[in-house]
């Protein structure tokens, strides 16, 4: 048998238990997720270029996509970050209210942005079955669908969850890294636009 | 803030101790029942699933080999047509990559001791990791069940285009395999996530950067791999599936296609998923090195450095596995320096081993005798992979049996025999007991033999310009002989594997009681009992060193004030380790399995239509919102004590 001795305690009863950024550990959940989606996308942007360079016109035989849809939900996702960032601002003081409208605003916006994508996809010029350009267009722009989608329904399910009584510190942390996610869909939109709408009539050039 | 109370370091607990762990107990301890096994979420409980599913792969894809030896070892033999030779070899191989290699060495090892090598309670995202072994599980019953109905994948691991694609791969066989690919990538990048979080925010207080166990870095690395490699096979077996059932045209060259697309993504994923098999091997090397040298790891930083480099370089060479393609002349040239530069880091490795033993006391255990079969058979697969990264000799030997054997040497060295002796030193560990070690020295010994006489007359007969994959040969080619002798050692590698589970059946009824630490080793998972408690660690440790139990100052403090009315955890900052926050793992749900069944639904659904994914996602995402809606308990109990950091 050991000899018993005393151990002192490290005390840490006074540590907070609701922090943001690097301090939370979903933070870093949602930042690995956003690594592996973020290489997705720019290999799949890396793969429509690696197609261009095996043919010799691009867009093969056909307009490229119409740029005014495109171009409206770009400007519906630069602008929806400034409620974004108001209500993430707010999240970190614990401001109900604040992030209950937030929440709403940007909910709307997002169901704006689906709307938009939908006559998006309706103006792409192309169909995914004619040739690898129109496979390779339809996927990045799918893979960005995916992401809009999942942000849209998972902003809807929070902004529910914060007009119920089930609100408290870790749920504030939630809207914080939910506003930091939609600048993830946010930030990859515009290569993706590029690449869908500029990228053709610049190469075309 | 540090206050003296008395606690002990061994068995010997005082009455306030043991009702401390009954209280954590309480709180940590998985739910019994029948539907308590499918709500478990411990990572434990998890990693020893991850394991025993692991190795029964093993052994299955061991057996499809041996069939495969018995049909080689007669010229035109008809055991197996050809066609079912053809899912032989593709199943075997997949099964080997897919269902047990990474799932052994990364997801497996990580899952359980990660954790408890950090010193803290659980994985991070405890949830997550339980839906990632359901979906790993899930996808290896789909595999082996399409197999059994005669649609088991036939195009070999990689699944080439055109070969696998709408015009030459008729029927749904590469269909399965472009999905088993999704099973497990998805459960290989949750996992991924856990640990990086688990190791840069859930070390004990004072593991600085400088003083993570090598084992810890080796799975960090590669769980950084996994990130950033597993995008491309994401992206080239979706597309493959899409070619094949939505029809769209990336690898039909007569619009616009082109196949070399496929391998360029295929092996960007590919060439560093060699290296997340064989970095958690070298891992565990230097981790039983050290234990069995009695002394701190020669060359520290050298060793932590050589993997992460190995980690950064491994995506600089994907394009040697397409030496054969034509590719420009300049582009081979670049890709043969990457190649051969790999061995820089990894002699590196090597020379750190061999001065950690040279200036020890060694211990030669079993475990170390995997260590020392290790060093012969990965340095010889080393050497061929020096061989075949110079274009000359890669097209000589391309898709022969040379390159079978190479890989072998590199893959079973650089993972099986290390697992093998992970097996041995971490058994006592896991079950509390030790394994025998005459059987286990047996094993080794009819292993290393065995390996041997398998796999390097395969390097001859490569030679002798006997290709890989074919089904039969004629006998005037002059294999024969050669492949007799391969298949004999199949037997002897076949004895070893049944010695080895012989030894753990018996091991854990009847082996000698292990204690808390029975190697003396210096990390922290020997610190807990054996086998762990459901909370790990009765009393949260502190950090004085790189070996933390061998450095730890005698009165060494302990981590107090977390709430055991909950699963409580401690985290702390990536860089020192300071303490940072307290925050509360989630309890054992049932979710997590329900979103696995629907996630397997619209996965297997979308081999047959894509609206297998479309509607399919539908239940996905109510069974996610139902894992993450909050418990009106907990989040009562939380917002009471809640403490906001300070902006």
């Amino acid at each position: 048998m050991a000899e018993r001795v005393d151990r002192p305690v490290l005390d840490v009863s006074g540590l907070p238990t609701v922090a943001f950024g690097i301090h939370s550990i979903t933070w870093w959940g949602v930042l690995g997720m956003m690594a592996v989606e973020g290489t997705v996308f720019l290999l799949m942007i890396a793969s429509y270029f690696y197609l261009h360079s095996r043919v010799s016109e691009w867009p093969p035989h056909r307009n490229p996509p119409d740029l005014f849809w495109g171009s409206l939900n770009l400007g519906l996702f630069l602008i929806s970050t400034i409620p974004s960032e108001w209500y993430r601002r707010r999240a970190r003081k614990g401001d109900l209210r604040a992030v209950q409208i937030g929440l709403v605003i940007v909910s709307l916006f997002g169901i704006a942005n689906v709307v938009v994508r939908y006559f998006e996809l309706r103006h792409l010029n192309t169909d995914w079955s004619i040739d690898a350009y129109g496979s390779a267009v339809w996927t990045l722009i799918g893979l960005h669908v995916l992401h809009l989608l999942t942000d849209l329904v998972d902003t809807i399910v929070l902004t529910v969850l914060f007009f119920t009584t089930l609100v408290e510190g870790k749920r504030f942390q939630d809207a914080e890294e939910n506003a930091a996610y939609w600048y993830f869909v946010v930030a990859f939109w515009i290569p993706i636009y590029l690449v869908i709408y500029w990228a053709p009539r610049w190469l075309h050039a | 803030m540090i206050t003296t109370t008395p606690t002990g370091n061994t068995a010997e607990l005082t009455e306030q101790e043991r009702a401390q762990a009954a209280r954590l107990e309480a709180v940590w301890s998985e739910p019994g029942g029948f539907w308590g096994w499918f709500k478990a979420v411990h990572h434990t409980t998890i990693g020893k699933r991850y394991v025993v599913t692991a190795f029964a792969f093993f052994l299955l894809a061991g057996l499809l080999a041996g069939v495969m030896r018995l049909q080689l070892a007669f010229p035109e033999a008809h055991i197996l047509t050809n066609d079912k030779y053809n899912q032989f070899f593709t199943m075997h191989g997949s099964t080997m990559m897919f269902l047990f290699a990474v799932p052994m060495m990364f997801e497996a090892l990580s899952v359980y001791l990660v954790p408890l090598m950090v010193g803290t309670r659980s994985i991070a995202f405890p949830r997550l990791n339980a839906y990632s072994y359901y979906l790993y599980v899930f996808g290896g019953l789909m595999f082996y069940v399409a197999f059994l109905c005669n649609t088991g994948a036939d195009r070999g691991w990689f699944s080439y285009v055109p070969l696998a694609g709408p015009d030459y791969g008729p029927g749904k066989r590469p269909d399965f395999w472009a999905q088993l690919i999704t099973f497990t990538e998805v459960s290989a990048i949750a996992v991924a996530v856990e640990v990086i979080v688990t190791v840069f925010r859930l070390r004990a207080p004072g593991m600085s950067l400088n003083r993570i166990p090598i084992f810890v870095w080796g799975q960090v690395t590669v769980a950084f791999m996994v990130l950033f490699a597993l995008p491309g096979v994401v992206l080239s077996s979706t597309m493959l599936l899409l070619d094949r059932t939505c029809n769209t045209q990336f690898f039909n060259p007569v619009v616009g296609g082109d196949v070399l697309l496929y391998q360029h993504l295929f092996w960007w994923f590919g060439h560093p998923e060699v290296y997340l098999i064989f970095i958690p091997g070298t891992a565990v090397i230097s981790t039983i090195v050290t234990t069995f040298s009695r002394r701190h790891v020669f060359g520290y930083l050298v060793l932590v450095l050589s993997l992460v480099a190995t980690g950064f370089m491994a995506f600089g060479l994907w394009v040697h596995h397409m030496f054969a393609t034509g590719i420009p002349q300049i582009a081979e040239s670049y890709f043969t320096a990457a190649s051969m530069m790999i061995a820089i880091p990894t002699g590196a490795q090597i020379f750190c081993w061999i001065a950690t033993i040279a200036t020890g006391k060694v211990v030669l255990k079993t475990p170390m005798w995997w260590a020392i079969g290790f060093f012969f058979v990965f340095i010889m697969g080393g050497m061929t992979g020096i061989f075949v990264a110079s274009v000359p000799v890669d097209l000589q030997v391309h898709d022969t049996y040379f390159v079978v054997a190479h890989f072998h040497y590199v893959l079973i060295g650089g993972a099986v025999f290390p697992l093998f002796g992970a097996f041995a030193y971490w058994f006592p560990k896991v079950t509390g007991r030790m394994m025998s070690e005459t059987l286990g020295q047996i094993t080794f010994w009819l292993f290393f033999v065995g390996f041997n006489i398998t796999f390097f007359p395969m390097h001859l007969v490569g030679i002798r310009g006997m290709p890989r994959r074919v089904y039969t040969y004629p006998a005037n080619m002059g294999w024969t002989t050669l492949n007799q002798i391969e298949s004999l050692g199949y037997v002897l590698l076949f004895v070893a594997v049944c010695v080895l589970l012989v030894n753990v059946f018996r091991s854990m009824r009847t082996g000698a009681p292990a204690g808390a630490n029975p190697w003396k080793a210096g990390t922290l998972e020997w610190g807990a009992t054996s086998p762990p408690p459901p909370y790990n660690f009765l009393h949260l440790p502190t950090v004085n060193g790189r070996e933390a139990l061998w450095d730890a100052a005698p009165n060494q403090p302990v981590v107090g004030g977390l709430d055991e009315d909950a699963r409580s955890f401690l985290t702390t900052r990536t860089l020192d380790a300071e303490p940072a926050t307290r925050d509360e793992f989630p309890g054992p749900t049932i979710w997590p399995f329900l979103a696995a069944v629907a996630t397997t639904i619209a996965f297997v659904g979308s081999i047959f239509t894509p609206w297998g994914i479309t509607l399919g996602s539908i239940p996905v995402a109510i069974t996610l919102i139902g894992w993450f809606w909050p418990e009106r308990q907990a989040a009562e109990r939380r917002r009471a004590r809640e403490i906001w950091q300070s902006e």
